[in-house]
């Protein structure tokens, strides 16, 4: 047993050094690591979510078009398929969509675009396309995926001819961005006060639990409904994305200012917290060296549970038109589009962004539970 | 590692329990083999991690989820002579819970968590009564106010309807082994029961267990790592180390002429009331025991020995040598016993 | 030898929390009850006691971790003798570095996620030492310097507490405590939770630290042969009070409270052969928050008569240095450690 492979964390370790794993010697955040690892919806959920955060990172070079641009040549258009074999049978290495024909149905007088399988349109890698700037400042033109004549829309269009994979890719950042930003707020918040009831205990301590009792008793969903209802319409859409996630994470910090405040009751009275106490130790030592290093792991628990929740509360929200809106996509403001009875009947594809909440909210789920798990490595 | 013994209560051969954690199953007991008779006091001494816990769990099949047997025999036998394998009925079914409760019993070191602190401690003796023996409810519960009196808890009947929360420590450990007496078992197995009490407690706790072995022909396995209670408990003594017996014996013996050197070494490690006019210099053991990760080869405890013979202690296991019931697993046996 | 710590009518009193929705205290639970007694420079004095006698919290409370109701408790510092009770916060925190705990659980009083050369640097770096803040170098002098001291190695000051067994844990503990040089060390039950072949080791590792750096200890403890190893006067208390007080030796051979006899005839002897006769006290020990009038110990007391129920008795000082708070101290014929395991005939 050579002392480096003890040494190294788990991330690096081949499978051979796995089965002489020294639980004795690893620090908190590998025993942490190592739980975690044995979930296994766990671990495919932190997958997800790292393609999620790729696909919001690189939007641009992932979607094959702007989101803003039109294709008046497949307005309203289905999902177009990839196909590797032609209806005769020829197989092509590479993967092709067919052709469109616009034909206007005699019955309805409504336009549709049927497939036309003359036309093989090929599908490159790397294509180039619209010039972008990559991460917001690296000037590129290279897209994930065109082709070399013709147009795919993986998705299908919508009613004006705007390509919903593409839209949705890029509906990503606003989702996620919300999410992040409101979890953020809620934290601070809910650490910094639900720190303090805990610390200094006494009348600030009953204070701070009424008040958020107080809070926790109003009921949500017409609390956000009247607050976002409120919001001027004539604020510009950045303006208004800030204020959905403030009025967002406002509400949800009493959850986490619970989860600290108990924690901290808990640890306070531990023996090392004491013996520090009697070292000598100032109180802010005391807290950022002792006390919240010993609950940080519940805290990152309690995020991953609170991030689904500001990701559904601000697709429901813009769903009902009241939160986010148009030219600032999200989820939920795509899914706003797709709401009428005309949508669901010629253009279900619309709902596609509906998907990718679900699967989101799923992932974020599993890797909270394995987080759950994995949590506290020192429970005896 | 026993003498063969004439109608024991229990034996146990060459028990071995390995821990499963995903990779190649950790030892954790060796070979363990020992024999209890009829109505006596068999004291398991060890340390923690020494495995004396992990074997009294599995002789009622309560191992956790990653604890196997991997070996051996666990032989609970009646008068008449014939026995049941214990290690192969597994952890659940009728057979086990037919012994478990009614055949065995078992009482542990902390009696608040063994009680649920919902219910009364009546109704859970009195649960114990009818799983057991098909009788009524009234008759259960004078069953169970009959056995809270005999471990000595006053006003038993008052006592039914309290909760494990208002007795005191003390009397939650008499209640206990009153919810263990339920079926008048062979064979009561007491995994540190007193260690968690006060001093004056204990005493009172330990004159208990010795008029019930009296009283009921009860036998007792007596986990601990008090050598005080050792001497005043036992009949018989096996010594634990680091997974395997090293040394067992009747009790008088094993005080008198310790032979394995870990025996001698604990013997002179613990400090005695008697001492402040000898000014006895106790004597520790260098080092700790071994952790299941890293067990050091040949004889456990070559490392902390004083008077290990390397490389005969590190290379090969300890031969084991004999006189009379007296047992040891150690070259300076041969020694010690004569030829 | 000059006195290092004296302590004059500790009180340590709880709120007892009465029902309704303010919770207002009715009453108080008295866990220490006017309890005096002085330690002398380089002494061991031993606290023992049963759960429930108030030893822990008297600990805590000399070293303020408690705050006490009532009472005084000076520590000499240099030259002079400083009220720990009248300090203020600031000062209280300075003073600190002459005194230091030892707990007993070496699974809890560490800091799991420190590595071991932090938690014992943390004193040093708490900057409760002199003026100007130590430098790195200076610090892990310091640290190296202790844990050899106690036994640790110095590869073993990168690990976390988890990779070590009770017994080094507690060696770390220890290294914490003494790396201020304090001049008194509180001990509280430093070896309860340890293997019997581990408290040897620890037992003769604070004797030697004793000598070695002229340590005072107050040495709080439920195993009466641990304390008789160690320590040069016992304190014996029950529920809150100090019963008996003096040296060891005397103290246990020669009892003179009813309690310090019973508990010198429970303690089970490692020999077959020595048969001990352990006086089975009555009924249980009485709830602190309603204790027994007069002598608390009157309950359970083999010997109680009339006056012990109504008239509390003081602590008197019997002969040189021992004294007993026990209306019949004088005319009990009691017996000690040594009397009462006899051998079988």
């Amino acid at each position: 047993m050579k002392r480096g492979n003890i040494l190294l964390p788990a991330f690096f370790r081949g499978k051979r050094a796995e089965k002489i794993r020294r639980p004795d010697l690893a620090s908190q955040w590998q025993l942490m690591w190592w739980k975690f690892r044995k979930h296994k919806l766990a671990m495919v959920g932190m997958v997800l979510l790292g393609f999620f955060v790729l696909m919001a990172l690189f939007a641009e070079f992932i979607s094959p078009y702007p989101p803003y641009e039109r294709n008046p040549a497949y307005v309203a258009g289905a999902p177009m398929g990839i196909h590797f074999f032609e209806e005769d049978g020829t197989f092509h290495l590479r993967p092709f969509v067919y052709g469109n024909k616009a034909q206007r149905d005699p019955i309805t007088l409504r336009m549709k675009f049927v497939t036309d399988t003359s036309q093989i349109w090929k599908l490159q890698l790397f294509a180039h396309g619209k010039p972008y700037k990559l991460l917001g400042f690296i000037p590129s033109d290279l897209h994930l995926f065109g082709t070399d004549k013709g147009f795919v829309h993986l998705f299908g269009t919508d009613f004006t001819g705007l390509d919903i994979f593409s839209r949705t890719v890029h509906a990503t950042r606003a989702s996620l961005g919300v999410a992040i930003i409101g979890v953020s707020v809620s934290f601070l918040l809910g650490a910094a006060i639900g720190g303090a009831a805990g610390y200094f205990g006494g009348a600030l301590d009953s204070f701070i639990m009424r008040f958020i009792e107080f809070i926790r008793s109003i009921p949500t969903l017409p609390l956000w409904l009247a607050l976002a209802a409120a919001l001027p319409r004539d604020w510009s859409p950045l303006a208004t994305y800030v204020a959905i996630t403030i009025i967002l994470s406002l509400l949800g910090w009493t959850w986490l200012a619970r989860t600290v405040r108990s924690k901290l009751l808990a640890t306070r009275k531990e023996d090392f917290v004491l013996s520090a106490r009697l070292s000598g130790c100032s109180d802010f030592r005391i807290i950022h060296r002792h006390l919240l290093p010993s609950f940080i792991s519940y805290l990152i628990v309690d995020v991953s549970i609170a991030f689904p929740e500001i990701l559904l509360a601000e697709t429901s929200l813009s769903f009902l038109g009241l939160g986010l809106r148009e030219p600032v996509e999200s989820w939920g403001v795509l899914l706003f589009a797709a709401q009428s009875i005309r949508a669901i009947d010629q253009a279900p594809w619309l709902m596609i962004p509906g998907v990718f909440v679900i699967i989101a909210v799923l992932a974020f789920n599993f890797v909270g539970d394995g987080l759950r798990d994995a949590a506290d490595p020192y429970a005896r | 590692m026993d003498r063969p013994m004439e109608n024991p209560v229990l034996s146990v051969r060459n028990l071995q329990i390995v821990l499963d954690n995903g990779g190649s199953p950790i030892q954790i007991t060796d070979d363990v083999s020992f024999s209890i008779g009829r109505g006596e006091v068999l004291a398991l001494v060890g340390e923690s991690g020494s495995g004396k816990s992990v074997t009294a769990l599995a002789l009622m099949q309560l191992l956790a989820q990653n604890l196997k047997i991997a070996r051996g025999e666990i032989l609970l036998q009646t008068q008449s002579g014939s026995s049941v394998d214990i290690a192969k009925l597994g952890t659940r079914g009728k057979a086990i819970e037919a012994i478990r409760g009614a055949r065995m019993g078992m009482i542990f070191q902390e009696p608040m968590s063994s009680f649920s602190p919902i219910h009364t401690i009546g109704a859970q003796i009195a649960e114990v009564v009818q799983i057991h023996e098909s009788v009524s409810r009234q008759a259960a519960r004078k069953r169970a106010s009959d056995l809270l009196g005999q471990v000595g808890i006053p006003d038993p009947v008052g006592a039914l309807d309290r909760y494990p929360a208002e007795f005191s420590g003390g009397m939650r450990q008499r209640a206990m082994i009153a919810r263990a007496l339920v079926c008048g078992p062979e064979l009561l197995i007491a995994d540190e029961p007193t260690t968690a009490l006060d001093v004056t407690i204990q005493g009172q706790i330990l004159e208990l267990l010795r008029n019930l072995k009296k009283n009921l022909g009860m036998a007792i396995l007596f986990i601990t790592h008090d050598l005080g209670i050792v001497a005043q408990m036992a009949d018989r003594v096996a010594v634990m180390y680091s997974g395997s017996i090293v040394e067992s014996g009747p009790v008088r013996e094993i005080f008198r002429n310790p032979t394995h050197p870990y025996t001698r070494a604990l013997l002179e490690a613990v400090p005695r009331l008697g001492d402040l006019d000898r000014g006895r210099r106790i004597q520790p053991i260098s080092g700790s025991m071994p952790n299941i990760y890293a067990v050091p080869p040949g004889c456990r405890f070559h490392p902390r020995c004083p008077v290990a013979q390397l490389p005969r202690c590190s290379d090969f296991a300890p031969p084991v040598f004999s006189k009379g019931e007296h047992v040891v697993a150690c070259i300076h046996g041969e020694r010690a016993f004569g030829p | 030898m000059s006195e290092l710590l004296k302590v004059s009518n500790l009180s340590v009193k709880f709120p007892k929390l009465g029902k309704g929705f303010w919770a207002k205290p009715s009453g108080y639970v008295s866990a220490v009850d006017d309890v005096s007694f002085t330690i002398r420079q380089g002494e061991t004095l031993g606290l023992v006691g049963e759960s429930g006698s108030g030893k822990t919290t008297l600990g805590l409370s000399i070293l303020l971790g408690v705050r006490p109701t009532s009472g005084r408790v000076h520590l000499r510092i240099g030259d002079q003798d400083i009220d720990l009770t009248g300090l203020s916060k600031h000062e209280l925190r300075r003073a600190r570095r002459h005194m230091q705990m030892i707990f007993q659980d070496p699974y809890a009083s560490l800091n799991p996620r420190m590595t071991v050369r932090d938690i014992i640097a943390e004193p040093l770096i708490a900057g409760i030492s002199d003026k100007r803040k130590l430098t790195r170098a200076e610090i892990d002098q310091r640290v190296a310097e202790v844990a050899e001291q106690c036994g640790l190695s110095r590869d073993q000051m990168k690990r976390f507490p988890h990779a070590f067994s009770g017994g080094q844990r507690q060696r770390i503990a220890i290294a914490r405590a003494l790396v201020l040089n304090p001049s008194l060390v509180v001990c509280d039950e430093p070896i309860s939770s340890l293997d019997v072949s581990i408290q040897a080791q620890i037992l003769n590792l604070l004797a030697e630290l004793q000598t070695r750096l002229g340590l005072t200890y107050l040495f709080i403890a439920h195993d009466l042969a641990a304390v008789a190893y160690v320590c040069d006067r016992v304190a014996v208390m029950y529920l809150g009070q100090i019963v008996e007080m003096g040296r060891t030796r005397d103290v246990y051979y020669e009892p003179r409270h009813p309690y310090t006899e019973a508990l010198m005839s429970a303690v089970p002897e490692p020999d077959p052969d020595a048969v001990t006769q352990p006086i089975l006290l009555e009924g249980e020990r009485p709830d602190p928050a309603h204790p027994p009038s007069g002598c608390r110990f009157h309950t359970r007391c083999v010997y109680a008569t009339g006056i012990c129920k109504t008239e509390v008795p003081m602590l008197r000082e019997l002969s040189d240095g021992h004294s007993a708070a026990c209306h019949h101290a004088a005319t009990l014929k009691l017996r000690g450690a040594r009397d009462l395991r006899s051998p079988a005939k």
